[in-house]
């Protein structure tokens, strides 16, 4: 290592330059904070990048240190949890994002050709890990590890709603329904 | 025959039965409650007097009821366990991050019967004094959250939650608190840090035992979604009465998820011990057997985590003979009653009660590195033999199922294996990645030899060395 290196460490968060915060969402943030003690405010980290989440669709640089501003922390204490909860998406994603789970029992369901028949109906490469979006940016196709559902494998998440026995005939149909 | 024992679920998937909270009263809902409330101090025969919440932890002690959540801990000794002199307030988180793969009973509770969660969690709170509680939900239970929510706003507007709930001077607010979609915040102490707005890394134990050192460094409960619904009936019955559900050191009932390859995959709720795993398995009440034409090869009886048992294997347990006296007897895997202890005895657990079914047709390597590929993705990273062994040996087995195996890599797996679990790490992760490794290679050992064996021959006629591990990482089979 040169001593005298004035490299950055690399970044992985994207900036968001028209990050700005509405009224409403800043109102569901102040509440959210009055869920924990006056003076553990750090608490509402998850809950407050959940609202932010929902609003943006990802978490930016702009973000995070927005975060750590309102909750009197330092952004790395944000951008720690951007980084190791898998939910939390550093980049836009698809309007559509398809999680199938990978998981043993829906393994044994069938999820893995379940996968692969999203991928290739979408033009993705199923042999990829993480998520992949197309590039029109209206689907993000990725594995995710048990969701809980597995007496009806295979199961999978299009956005916040649950699928489950997913056959092929009702993957095209959910495929369709997107808009 | 064998038959459900609905006691949580009575009401869930009756037709018409609604999550809203005039539903739950129209059944009985919070009658319980408010007989808690108003349960008088009573005075025992030394002149000592209980006061109502020391009754009710007594209540739960007497039941014998032990934790759904994967461990199996006395919840009565557990609550005894609580500092309740150290002036700091006490905290009950309940735990809905139903995270172990098998494992779906939690979601029907919370998305069927919201409010029966919301009476049992009350009265454990208020047994134990508290004041603020929270539900680590999963992330992605987005609509259990809602329904959540929208169950604790009612419970708010009819005065079952606030400062004076139901008029008795007895203060209490939950709220839900969501996580995102990380395993390990399913330990309880790595819930608890995830509570405090970190990354879920479990603290150890000693000195954090969350019953002294917990949330904000305050005593605190954590329990199960299950349990805390059991808490209610027990409230409601009396610890003798619940007590008598079930088996001796096994009492009550449990709601136990069946999946994989079984006729009919589902939740079922029954008393613990009084069915057998095989009943589970084959029985037209419970998993209705396996697909015509197939054969059982093995069952993983407590939720990914658990040990294996592969079909036909035996076992030498101490039981009660036809004259009361204990004698040991010879079981097949498939006669164990599917209770706490003797699946212990068996050498595996009931962990989470989630019941995974393998029949003939599965490869059962590829099943192992499906299992891997989990936990090393799931570790948390603090401590080395857990993060770099599960990480080993998810690569190993990610080389055996592309072809790339090697006959030592089943001593290699069961080498990397043993040196994880038994105090190396901070939390029973550990122990949790380690178990299905050990038990697949020793009980398959010769499927994995095979497999290994296969692939060197193979690439002996191709005259090639075996590629280099990052070669193979980045491809996802589609075999199973
Ligand atoms: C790796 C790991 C994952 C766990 N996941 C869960 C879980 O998803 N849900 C749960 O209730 N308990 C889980 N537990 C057990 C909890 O640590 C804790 O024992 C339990 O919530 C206590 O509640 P109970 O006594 O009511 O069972 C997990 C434990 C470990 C070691
Ligand atoms: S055992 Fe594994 S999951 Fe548990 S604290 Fe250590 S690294 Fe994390
Ligand atoms: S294994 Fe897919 S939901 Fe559990």
């Amino acid at each position: 290592m040169n001593a005298g290196s004035t490299e950055r460490i690399p970044n992985p968060l994207q900036h968001q330059p028209q990050f700005a915060v509405p009224g409403a969402l800043e109102a569901e943030v102040g509440e959210l904070i009055t869920h924990y003690p006056p003076d553990k405010k750090r608490s509402a980290s998850l809950m407050v990048l959940h609202a932010i989440q929902e609003h943006f669709g990802w978490i930016s640089q702009e973000a995070v240190e927005w975060t750590a501003q309102k909750l009197g922390l330092q952004p790395i204490n944000i951008y720690e949890l951007v980084t190791f909860y898998p939910m939390f998406r550093q980049r836009p994603m698809g309007k559509y994002q398809i999680k199938v789970c990978r998981t043993l029992s829906c393994a044994l369901g069938g999820s893995y050709k379940l996968h692969k028949h999203f991928c290739e109906k979408l033009g993705l490469d199923p042999h990829k890990h993480g998520p992949q979006t197309t590039k029109d940016g209206k689907f993000t196709v990725e594995f995710v590890e048990c969701l809980a559902s597995c007496g009806t494998a295979p199961v999978m998440m299009v956005n916040d709603e649950f699928y489950e026995g997913v056959s092929h005939a009702k993957a095209d149909e959910v495929l369709g329904n997107c808009k | 025959m064998p038959q459900e024992y609905r006691l949580i679920l009575k009401h869930a998937d009756q037709p018409g039965y609604t999550p809203g909270l005039d539903c739950y009263l129209r059944h009985g809902g919070y009658e319980t409650l408010k007989q808690a409330l108003t349960r008088a101090p009573k005075t025992l025969p030394d002149g000592k007097t209980l006061s109502g919440p020391e009754q009710l932890r007594d209540e739960v002690k007497l039941s014998g009821l032990r934790g759904r959540g994967g461990a199996g801990f006395s919840c009565g000794l557990k609550w005894s366990f609580v500092d309740r002199k150290s002036g700091k307030p006490i905290y009950l988180i309940c735990n809905a991050d139903e995270s172990e793969p098998g494992t779906f009973k939690d979601r029907q509770i919370i998305y069927k019967d919201p409010h029966q969660l919301l009476e049992g969690m009350i009265i454990a709170c208020y047994a134990n004094d508290v004041h603020l509680a929270y539900i680590y939900i999963r992330g992605e239970f987005v609509e259990g959250a809602k329904i959540l929510n929208r169950a604790l706003n009612e419970a708010r507007a009819k005065n079952l939650l606030g400062k004076h709930i139901l008029g008795s001077g007895y203060g209490l607010e939950i709220h839900v608190h969501r996580g995102a979609g990380a395993y390990i915040c399913g330990e309880e102490t790595g819930l608890i840090e995830s509570l405090e707005g970190k990354r879920a890394y479990p603290r150890i134990k000693p000195p954090y035992f969350p019953a002294v050192l917990g949330l904000y460094q305050c005593p605190t409960i954590v329990n199960n979604v299950e349990t805390l619904c059991a808490i209610k009936h027990i409230a409601a019955m009396g610890g003798a009465e619940y007590a008598k559900l079930g088996t001796p050191n096994n009492t009550g009932t449990r709601i136990v998820s069946i999946s994989g390859h079984v006729k009919r995959p589902g939740y079922y709720e029954v008393e613990v011990g009084k069915v057998t795993l095989g009943e589970l398995i084959h029985d037209t009440a419970f998993g209705g057997g396996l697909r015509d034409g197939h054969s059982l090869k093995a069952v993983i009886p407590g939720g990914s985590s658990a040990k294996v048992f592969k079909a036909g294997e035996k076992f030498k347990l101490r039981r009660k003979g036809p004259e009361g006296r204990e004698v040991e007897q010879e079981i097949d895997m498939l006669d164990l009653p599917y209770d706490f202890d003797t699946l212990i005895r068996a050498g595996s657990m009931s962990g989470s009660g989630a019941i995974i079914v393998l029949d003939d047709s599965t490869d059962i390597v590829e099943a192992l590195a499906n299992i891997s590929e989990f936990y090393a993705h799931e570790s948390c990273g603090q401590c080395t033999p857990c993060r770099e062994g599960s990480l080993w040996m998810s690569k190993a087995l990610h080389r055996l199922t592309h072809g790339e195996g090697r006959e030592q890599d089943a001593e290699y797996l069961a080498k990397i294996a043993d040196n994880i679990p038994g105090g190396r790490t901070i939390c029973a992760f550990g122990e949790a990645c380690a178990w299905p490794v050990q038990s697949f290679v020793a009980k398959f050992k010769d499927e994995f030899v095979a497999k290994g064996k296969a692939d060197e021959e193979r690439r002996a006629k191709e005259n090639r060395a075996a590629k280099p591990v990052r070669e193979i990482e980045l491809t996802l089979n589609a075999k199973c």
